[in-house]
């Protein structure tokens, strides 16, 4: 057995010299391919005769099924409508009654109420700190004028996230018994599904269910489920063997086995995934906008559109404080189950005993609604305490366009002509065999035939679409943020590892900026650089940059002290230790953190589509607008396309990477 | 000594007492892990060399086991870590199906009942405790020893009352309502004996149930369970890695190496005759005087006086040092009161000092 590893082993190290041989004469190759382009022209661009025309088939089966499954369509929405616009109602607008002059409503929930609660939820959660903190956060939205399109948000929301929960959590649970399900079916659409770009969801539900908050509500649901089914296959997995034992030594049914033992040992795993749930949700709510979802995302849409930035930065904030509240009460009510409760016996309490904030929550909004009726301060914040702080953001830029503008400009005009379109023209200009070459070489190297082979099928694709040009546009833009995100990351995590008190300042800014939903990356960009690729490559990199600094500084942080002690007592000064120990062995982890940027700078920069980037998320943005399905979707497969080898690759070379470190 | 009542009970029935039923037995009991193992084994009709198995790529946890539970006695499976005996244990309560063989139940063939049979029988007949406790952490202490009630359908108020009277019976009274995390090693195994027995079960099967914890846990848990024994008599599969804790609690031993059980027998007879060199080597340290009983240092009886009287399985240990300030033989004394034989003060002073002289054994 021994013997066997050895011998592979080495014939790694002897092929290691080959490969780099190899590298050398395939790049070569490819150098020739680029420069003989007169030549092979076929290589070069795919021909046009040749391009599938997967758009048309598409729509095609689009145009049918819209055709055909109106009934559905129409029956779903119907049921669908009852219990969104319910909570909608409840939340935003009101219950209207009756026609004309007999019409009466009944109010929605009084802001004051909904801000209580939100203090009591954060309170019985986390204590008095996350009290304040979800209260204020609530207070800050209707303080600043966006308490109605916050709770269309909200409401959305509190419809689609349990219904992803409960989807999730039935799909993990299939996947889980049934590997072959997991591994053919489960796995690969979830990979497809997260990183097929927001947009792209956008449009079939467009089509099949139309503008309308419906139809919002389904997209977010379907892109907001993955993060609940990973998190419950993990969570069941990895439930000791022993505690599934003794379910079945006390004589327990299948049934009772999985709703009584498992699922609640698995409960702090499922909460991670709820947490996620949420998130995600919130920045889908904040997109889909575009399809009829209202609330904040579309106040920030309106505003971009007519370049209010200072009205856009207002409703992007109060997103974040939104967000802010849901992320941390989902983590602290994740943090209080793995902690359990009081030792009290439950039975000998009192329902208001063992209940008492549900039921103060319950009666601060009653009494609040009902004051509602009689004044009006409780039904609608009243505008006297509104502030609005849209005309200082606009004075704030004002000023810095006007005292900055040669700095900013000079910045942006040289970062453009002599890196950005170089570079754009170099990756366009890119011989589309050539990169499924080199592609699958790289494939072949890190993984062997079958990562070789999806590489080369997933490029082809992208060309064979016809797309060759937008999605090399597309990879030198995610490609250069990317760098400059990794460049920018790796360094702080490095330092965060060292240094304790740096670690603990960075930490929240970091948690801020990975709680913002992408939507408000660009808002603040966009009012100094204005639209175009320079806006699109910071805001991506400020979204993109935190992954490769909590991968780094977890890495290292996490190589065992007693290989460091090693490293001490044979010598090594702290910056040896660092470079020969700490570094290689973090090393696995690391290149996880940059995988990690790399999709989500592939997720940014289609959202950046929205200010005027060239390159797939165009396609996609305008087959939305054009509701053009086929289009959309197959722009949004090449994207995912391009996730999908980024991540298979990277993977693959980082679990090399960790193998060879044993 | 705190050994009382349960392991001299044990000991009468330690010579092998065929008069008590036979519990629980397997037979030819296989479990090979990897491709084809089901059938590899039946091809080779149930009988397979280790070699064999290597060449076929497959894993012997459990090779071609016979043994046989009776009925209130403490079985114990010993073996070091690897050996298959949680793989076996894991069989013998059909945790894990057998690759070929048969578990009987009472007689009755385990592995051809049905579910429904099979979780009738754990429910009310078959309890097990874990190495690593496996308590549910979303249930408190009282709700995890209620756990098996509950499941079988009792009501909360008889359910709960049942778990108390668990909870008093291994001393964790007070902590009803503490959550598991929040218990020390010891007693989250006490919460772990305590939820297996509330269904008041038949066979007990414990998988190294002590070795999670503290050396000085260790010793006491291992009196509770000598005492529990001493007031429950079940029929209990007790599995270790430590020879030491089998010797203190076992009325008979099972060795088990590599798959395969090497010895079965009492402690006395694992010391006395060995069947392996393994074996020895497990035995060697062992103060003999604590496994020896009168019975197996008697001689024929003498014209000498006698100094006093022991029952044959009276442990050594529990008269040398009377004996040796006699200087006078003692005699041994069966049940109906006729003198079988008598012990010399020499035969206690040459076990004492570990002088191996084979001959003594009659
Ligand atoms: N599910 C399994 N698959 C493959 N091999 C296993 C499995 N379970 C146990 N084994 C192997 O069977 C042998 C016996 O394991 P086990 O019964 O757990 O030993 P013990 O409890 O005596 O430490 C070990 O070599 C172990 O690697
Ligand atoms: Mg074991």
């Amino acid at each position: 057995m021994s013997s066997i590893t050895e011998n592979t082993l080495r014939g790694e190290n002897r092929t290691l010299g080959g490969w780099s041989l190899i590298w050398l004469g395939a790049s070569v190759l490819v150098l020739m391919l680029h420069l003989l382009r007169d030549v092979f022209p076929v290589a070069v661009e795919y021909p046009s005769a040749f391009v599938i025309p997967f758009s048309e088939w598409i729509s095609a089966i689009m145009t049918w099924l819209k055709v055909n499954l109106t009934w559905l369509t129409r029956s779903m929405t119907a049921i669908l409508d009852v219990p969104l616009s319910f909570a909608l109602k409840l939340l935003a607008k009101g219950f209207k009654f009756g026609h004309g002059l007999e019409a009466w409503t009944l109010p929605r929930l009084s802001w004051v109420g909904v801000v209580i609660v939100a203090f009591l939820a954060g309170r019985a959660a986390g204590g008095l700190k996350l009290g304040l903190l979800t209260g204020s956060c609530f207070l800050y939205v209707a303080l600043f004028g966006k308490w109605t399109s916050s709770m269309l948000t909200l409401g959305l929301i509190a419809i689609a996230v349990p219904f992803c929960i409960v989807t999730g959590l039935f799909v993990g649970i299939w996947a889980w018994r049934k590997p072959w399900a997991e591994r053919f079916m489960v796995s690969p659409a979830l990979d497809l599904m997260q990183t097929m770009p927001t947009f792209a969801y956008l449009i079939p539900m467009l089509l099949l269910f139309g503008n309308s908050p419906v139809s919002a509500m389904m997209a977010t649901a379907i892109f907001a489920t993955p993060p609940m089914v990973r998190a419950t296959m993990l969570g069941l997995s990895r439930i000791p063997s022993e505690i599934s034992d003794f379910s079945e030594m006390a004589g327990c049914t299948r049934r009772q086995k999985l709703w009584q033992v498992q699922l609640p040992s698995a409960r702090p795993t499922l909460m991670v995934g709820v947490n996620q749930v949420i998130m995600l949700a919130l920045n889908m709510v904040i997109i889909s906008s575009m399809i009829g979802a209202g609330g904040l995302g579309y106040d920030v849409l309106l505003a971009l559109r007519a370049l209010k930035v200072g009205n856009a930065m207002e409703a992007g904030l109060a997103i974040v404080a939104i967000a802010i509240a849901l992320d941390r009460l989902s983590q602290a009510m994740a943090a209080k189950q793995a902690r359990g409760n009081v030792h009290q016996d439950q039975q000998e309490r009192s329902i208001f005993q063992r209940y008492p904030n549900l039921i103060l929550a319950i009666a601060a909004l009653v009494i609040t609604t009902l004051l509602s009726f009689a004044v009006p301060a409780f039904a609608k914040v009243p505008p006297e305490i509104t502030i609005s702080t849209a005309r200082a953001w606009k004075d704030a830029v004002t000023w810095v366009t006007i005292n900055w503008f040669d700095v900013i400009e000079t910045f942006r005009v040289t970062l453009i002509l002599y890196v950005l379109n170089p570079l754009r023209a170099f990756c366009e200009g890119f011989p589309w065999a050539g990169a499924v070459f080199l592609l699958g070489l790289a494939g072949f190297q890190l993984g062997g035939w079958r990562l070789a082979v999806t590489v080369a099928v997933l490029t082809t694709f992208c060309a064979a679409t016809g797309l060759w040009e937008k999605t090399m546009a597309t990879v030198y833009l995610c490609g250069i943020s990317a760098l400059v995100a990794c460049l920018i990351g790796i360094p702080l995590g490095l330092m965060a590892s060292r240094s304790d008190r740096f670690e603990r300042f960075l930490t929240p800014i970091i948690d801020t900026l990975q709680t913002m939903p992408s939507f408000c990356f660009i808002i603040p960009v966009v009012m100094l650089f204005r639209i175009g690729d320079v806006t699109a490559m910071i805001a991506t990199v400020a979204f993109a940059v935190v992954p490769a600094i909590r991968y780094t500084n977890h890495g290292i942080r996490q190589v065992p002290p007693s290989l460091i002690e090693a490293a001490k007592v044979s010598g090594c000064t702290r910056t040896q230790t660092f470079f020969r120990v700490q570094l290689p062995v973090a090393l696995p982890e690391i290149m996880l953190g940059i995988n990690q940027t790399i999709l989500m700078a592939l997720a940014m920069i289609i959202i950046c589509a929205m200010i005027g980037t060239r390159d797939l998320g165009q396609e996609v943005f305008i087959a939305l607008s054009k509701a053009d399905a086929g289009r959309g979707i197959v722009a949004g497969l090449s994207i995912a396309f391009i996730g999908i080898i980024a991540d298979r690759l990277f993977n693959a070379w980082s679990s090399r990477t960790r193998a060879r470190l044993g | 000594m705190a050994r009382n009542s349960p392991a001299q009970q044990g000991n009468a029935t330690s010579n092998g007492d065929v008069h008590r039923p036979v519990k629980l037995a397997c037979r030819n009991v296989w479990k090979i892990f990897g491709n084809g193992a089901e059938d590899f084994i039946s091809r080779h009709g149930g009988n397979a060399s280790a070699s064999d198995l290597v060449s076929a790529n497959l894993i012997g946890a459990v090779r071609s086991c016979d043994l046989e539970v009776r009925q209130g006695e403490i079985f114990i499976i010993m073996g070091l870590s690897g050996s298959g005996k949680s793989t076996l244990v894991r069989c013998m309560s059909r945790l894990i199906e057998p690759s070929y063989g048969k578990v009987e139940f009472e007689g009755k063939d385990l592995l051809s009942i049905s579910t429904e049979e099979l979780i009738e029988i754990r429910r009310h007949r078959m309890g097990m405790v874990f190495q690593h406790f496996a308590l549910l952490p979303h249930l408190s202490v009282l709700n995890n020893i209620a756990f098996p009630l509950s499941i079988q359908g009792m009501d909360r108020a008889k359910r709960e009352a049942r778990a108390r009277e668990m909870i008093d019976l291994v001393g964790l009274s007070g902590r009803e309502h503490f959550y598991p995390r929040e218990l020390s090693g010891g007693q989250q195994q006490r919460v772990g004996i305590a939820r297996s027995l509330s269904t008041n079960p038949e066979i007990w099967f414990l998988d190294e149930p002590f070795s999670a914890l503290d050396p000085l846990i260790r010793r006491e848990m291992q009196d509770e369970l000598i005492r529990l024994q001493g007031v429950l008599k079940k029929t209990i599969v007790f599995i270790t890695h430590d020879f030491d804790e089998a010797i203190r609690l076992a009325d008979r031993i099972a060795i088990m190496k590599d798959g395969e059980i090497i010895q079965i027998g009492t402690p006395e007879q694992l010391v006395t005759s060995p069947a392996t060199d393994y074996v020895a080597e497990f035995t060697r340290d062992v103060q003999r005087a604590k496994v020896m009983s009168a019975r197996s240092l008697m001689q024929k009886p003498g014209r000498a006086k006698c100094a006093g009287t022991v029952a044959p399985d009276t442990k050594v240990s529990s008269f040398s040092a009377e004996i040796v300030s006699a200087g006078k033989p003692f005699s041994v004394v069966s049940g109906s009161g006729e003198a079988i034989g008598e012990v010399h003060p020499q035969a206690v002073i040459d076990l004492l000092a570990g002088i191996d002289r084979s001959a003594v054994n009659p």
